[in-house]
């Protein structure tokens, strides 16, 4: 039911008396803006915007609230509807514009109980973009809008701003986008916590962002890497450091042509720039990649004679390091230049994993991780269509066991999970647009994993990851073999 | 120098809260056993900095869970969840009659949390905490508006909460103080209403004209809230404290423009003379201002200036003729108003006209006068420049730290409920389609 605002002379209405003309709400607009009263139509200032006694402005919409409604991305809210009929079908959903401009939202069908409330974490959603008892499901299900273009990625890439999402109630199941909601929220979602310290670093060559926890420290200290897409992310490490760590993201792939020839050194320099802070435990500073970002972890941890990390996390784990080569760029062209042999699917999807299978067999093309001296944690999907990331962690272990660190080696595999394993509650990307770095090519590249256990893989390994780097750099021996 | 001393802990969730929201202060990784020392620190905006500690010991893990494990001294002590805000005072040589009231309340109030080796009492200006987090305390959820408004010559504040509403609303008054206080609104609005904090008493008009307003003013601000697009103009209710429970009283009996779904008043008395205006009931509390009373710290008492209270029934609101739910929040250590006599004789004219069924009267024992949202630091007296004295005097408000902070929480928990109920329950329709 659509309708229109009707104005009219201020002079028929007299104090307390009901002036028998409808007011009706325009549904299809999202927001009213209030006039506060001013009036709205030029060149008639005694005509006023007002509203009328009758039945329909005397009900009151349900109650729907988000606790905490400012949060960190890793920390559970409660959602919960209230005031409803009993009984009622309604529809809760999440809305986010991203900072590339595109919307993503979720959402699950539920039925009020007999006191008229709906409660997320308690309640069972009977369809939508999620199903079941799912407390963070209006997160870890997002999507794009129907209609945006596929592969899209979300990343925040400004983490000094939250996340903003609009959570929202609505009437129904089938159909619930054909009303405006009949509640809405505003929830912000961080990866910085308050105090903590920004600084871009651009010092002895190494390029990144630092992030220091507030306090006096000494803190321990985390050189964060992601992998081939290059660039430079921060949020993971500002929530690390939002968890007590001096976290250094790095930029290490593209950011000019010097990138290309990133030797070792370079990585050991990084390492340094922490270990060396005033404000950073320097036998406590550990390691933490994904993808190609935990070949560079191996490779630190098994080659470096200037750094000795207290600890590294692989995600998504790759100890692919043929002897030709001298830095991250030149050894990977091998794979680089048999990428075209890829398999594509039916969707268009390319899957690179087959060709990393067929050079990790040579075990001339393998980082000697036997040379490992601290703890490890390896973290992979099973279904990771980008790398063969089980078998590398299969290989990792068999080398590490010849060489008597396997007490070193803890490993998390995860079914039904693909190659992207971020920080728990960010949605699941199955497949994404990827620019390769050496050519600049737009491929759609398939990552694997279905987005409910994928979703449930990156909250248990958080969880996980986080008490290991608690054990290892906040309390346990540096150096020592205890997992 | 130990190296288990760096590996100290500190995690304050959530890190950013609403202000009457509890948190959970955590230390991990301590020497089991050992003493600590948590403590709060804010600066607020007028540049006074307000501390609050407790002394805990460390359990066989290390850990020290402050919502769970009590503090055996400091500013609070027990197991005191909240203790390190609510139990906030002035650092050590500040000057006396200080009170914490954030202004600005689209900004958080920032509180560091630290700790400290030891059980500390002072100095710690010279100490190196262990290990310390920043907090956020806001006034403000997401999405909440803050509109100002300035028609029909009000000095008032608007913050609807987000989203399409309509919402019921609300009026908020404070007291004698003037100015325009928004914080409850703010937090009110938070909550789901679209609250106009008021200012009535130092309102642009007056300090511009010299002239107190008169009762049209708040029935402006009734019609203004009204008809606000956003605002369901059928449920909408008052809440005034002190000076401010005086005028809930009077629009929710006497006026024919204001119809109130649901009142409360905090703090406050139905004696006034019926037909004034703000100007009149000021003068009539200055009348008897030679019952003023002085403590032995010279601290003024002013609840005397309304006792007895009067049998004449043209010096009390006529409460027998309320039509709206009331809700009476009384601290009975009130030493600035006698609240508590006059809910008394409230509860006896309700009952002899037959509409007591509406009244609800939460009374606290060694409660004090100011009972504000949850958490506010206890001010037991402070500096007062009210709009009738000129000069700033020492007031007495009353109360016992512990017992008020208490009765703050039970209050503000009740109020929200009982505003709930009153203007977004009752009727549950059978279908929004009409929306």
């Amino acid at each position: 039911m659509s309708g229109v605002v009707i104005y009219y002379s201020k002079s028929l209405c007299t104090k307390n008396q009901e002036c028998g003309i409808l007011f009706v709400r325009d549904l299809k607009s999202p927001a009213l803006i209030p006039t506060q009263g001013k009036p709205i139509l030029q060149g008639r200032p005694n005509w006023h915007l007002c509203r009328l006694f009758s039945a329909m402005t005397q009900v009151v919409p349900p109650i729907l609230s988000v606790t905490p409604s400012r949060a960190l991305v890793d920390e559970k809210f409660k959602v919960l509807v209230e005031n409803l009929p009993p009984g009622y079908p309604v529809t809760v959903r999440s809305l986010h514009n991203s900072e590339d401009k595109h919307d993503w939202e979720a959402y699950g069908h539920y039925v009020s109980d007999h006191s008229g409330v709906v409660s997320v974490s308690e309640d069972l959603s009977y369809g939508g973009t999620y199903t079941g008892k799912e407390p963070m499901g209006l997160l870890w299900s997002m999507r794009p809008v129907p209609g945006s273009r596929p592969g899209l990625r979300l990343r925040k890439m400004n983490v000094c701003t939250p996340m903003l999402v609009t959570i929202s109630v609505h009437s129904g199941h089938e159909g619930f986008r054909d009303q405006a909601p009949l509640a809405s929220v505003l929830t912000e979602r961080w990866y910085m916590a308050p105090g903590i310290q920004r600084i871009t670093i651009n010092e002895q060559g190494v390029q990144g962002t630092l992030f220091i926890p507030p306090g006096p420290g000494p803190f321990p200290g985390l050189l964060d890497m992601w992998g081939g897409g290059g660039g430079l992310l921060e949020y993971r490490a500002a929530l690390l450091a939002s968890h007590g760590y001096v976290s250094l993201a790095l930029d290490y792939l593209g950011f000019d042509q010097e990138s290309e020839n990133l030797e070792l050194k370079y990585f050991e320099t990084a390492f340094n720039i922490i270990k060396d802070h005033p404000q950073v435990m320097s036998d406590r500073v550990g390691i933490f990649g994904l993808s190609l970002g935990s070949l560079v972890a191996v490779t630190l941890a098994a080659y470096s004679t200037i750094i000795k990390p207290c600890c590294i996390v692989c995600i998504s784990s790759n100890h692919y390091y043929p002897a030709q080569g001298s830095t991250v760029a030149s050894r990977f062209e091998g794979v680089t230049r048999q990428l075209y042999k890829a398999r594509v699917n039916e969707d268009n999807q390319v899957i690179w994993k087959g060709v990393g299978l067929e050079f990790i067999t040579d075990p001339s093309n393998i980082a000697e991780v036997g040379r490992i001296n601290c703890p490890t944690l390896l973290v992979n999907g099973c279904d990771d269509q980008n790398w063969p990331t089980v078998e590398t962690a299969e290989d990792v272990a068999r080398l590490m066991r010849e060489a008597g660190k396997e007490h070193l080696l803890s490993r998390l595999a995860y079914p039904d999970t693909g190659h992207l394993i971020e920080p728990p509650f960010s949605p699941h990307f199955r497949a994404t647009t990827f620019v390769i770095h050496s050519s600049k090519e737009k491929v759609l590249l398939l990552w694997g994993g279905k987005t409910k256990p994928h979703s449930d893989a990156q909250e248990d390994s958080w969880r996980k990851i986080l008490s290991f780097l608690q054990f290892h750099l906040y309390c346990g021996p540096c150096l020592k073999a205890k997992i | 120098m130990d190296r288990k001393q760096y590996c100290v802990k500190l995690s304050v969730q959530p890190s950013r809260g609403l202000m009457d929201e509890k948190f959970i202060v955590l230390v991990q990784n301590a020497l089991p056993g050992s003493q600590l020392t948590i403590r709060a620190l804010h600066q607020c905006e007028d540049g006074h900095s307000w501390e609050a500690f407790g002394h805990y010991t460390a359990d066989t893990t290390g850990t020290i869970n402050v919502s769970e494990d009590p503090s055996i001294g400091g500013t609070y002590s027990g197991v005191e969840q909240m203790g390190l805000l609510w139990s906030f005072r002035p650092i050590p040589g500040s000057k006396s009659g200080l009170r914490m009231r954030k202004k600005n309340i689209q900004t958080p109030m920032e509180v560091t949390i630290s700790v400290y080796q030891g059980h500390q009492t002072e100095g710690f200006a010279d100490l190196v905490p262990l290990s310390g987090v920043a907090v956020e305390r806001w006034y403000m959820a997401p999405g909440v508006r803050r509109i100002p408004v300035t028609e029909g010559g009000l000095t008032a504040a608007l913050f609807l909460p987000s989203g399409p509403g309509p919402f019921p609303g609300l009026l908020d008054l404070w007291g004698g103080g003037g100015q325009l206080v928004e914080y409850r609104a703010a937090l009110l609005a938070s909550h789901g209403f679209a609250s106009m904090a008021i200012d009535y008493l130092t309102a642009k008009i007056t300090m511009e004209t010299g002239k107190m307003v008169d009762n049209q003013y708040f029935e402006t601000a009734y019609r203004v809230l009204q008809q606000h697009p956003q605002v369901c103009g059928s449920k909408i209710a008052m809440i005034g404290l002190s000076f401010g429970t005086s005028i809930t009283l009077k629009m929710a009996v006497y006026s024919e423009v204001i119809k109130l779904s649901a009142a409360v008043c905090i703090s406050g008395s139905h004696v006034q003379p019926v037909d004034g205006s703000v100007e009149e009931i000021l003068r009539f509390f200055q009348k008897n201002g030679e019952k003023t009373r002085f403590s032995e710290k010279n601290e003024v008492i002013w609840r005397d200036l309304l006792l007895p209270i009067p049998t004449d029934p043209s010096l009390k609101v006529n409460v027998g003729r309320l039509q709206c739910p009331l809700l009476l929040v009384v601290g009975e250590d009130d030493q600035n108003w006698p609240s508590q006599e006059s809910a008394l004789d409230i509860k006896e004219m309700m009952a002899r006209a037959g509409n007591s069924h509406l009244l609800t009267v939460l009374s606290y024992p060694n409660a004090g006068h100011l009972i504000e949202p949850p958490y506010t630091p206890h001010a037991r007296s402070s500096t007062l420049k009210t709009v009738e004295i000129e000069e700033k005097v020492m007031c007495l408000w009353g109360g016992q730290t512990v017992e008020h902070s208490r009765a703050q929480e039970d209050a503000w928990k009740k109020m929200v409920v009982f505003l709930k109920e009153n203007l977004y329950g009752g009727r549950n329709p059978t279908s929004f389609s009409h929306l």
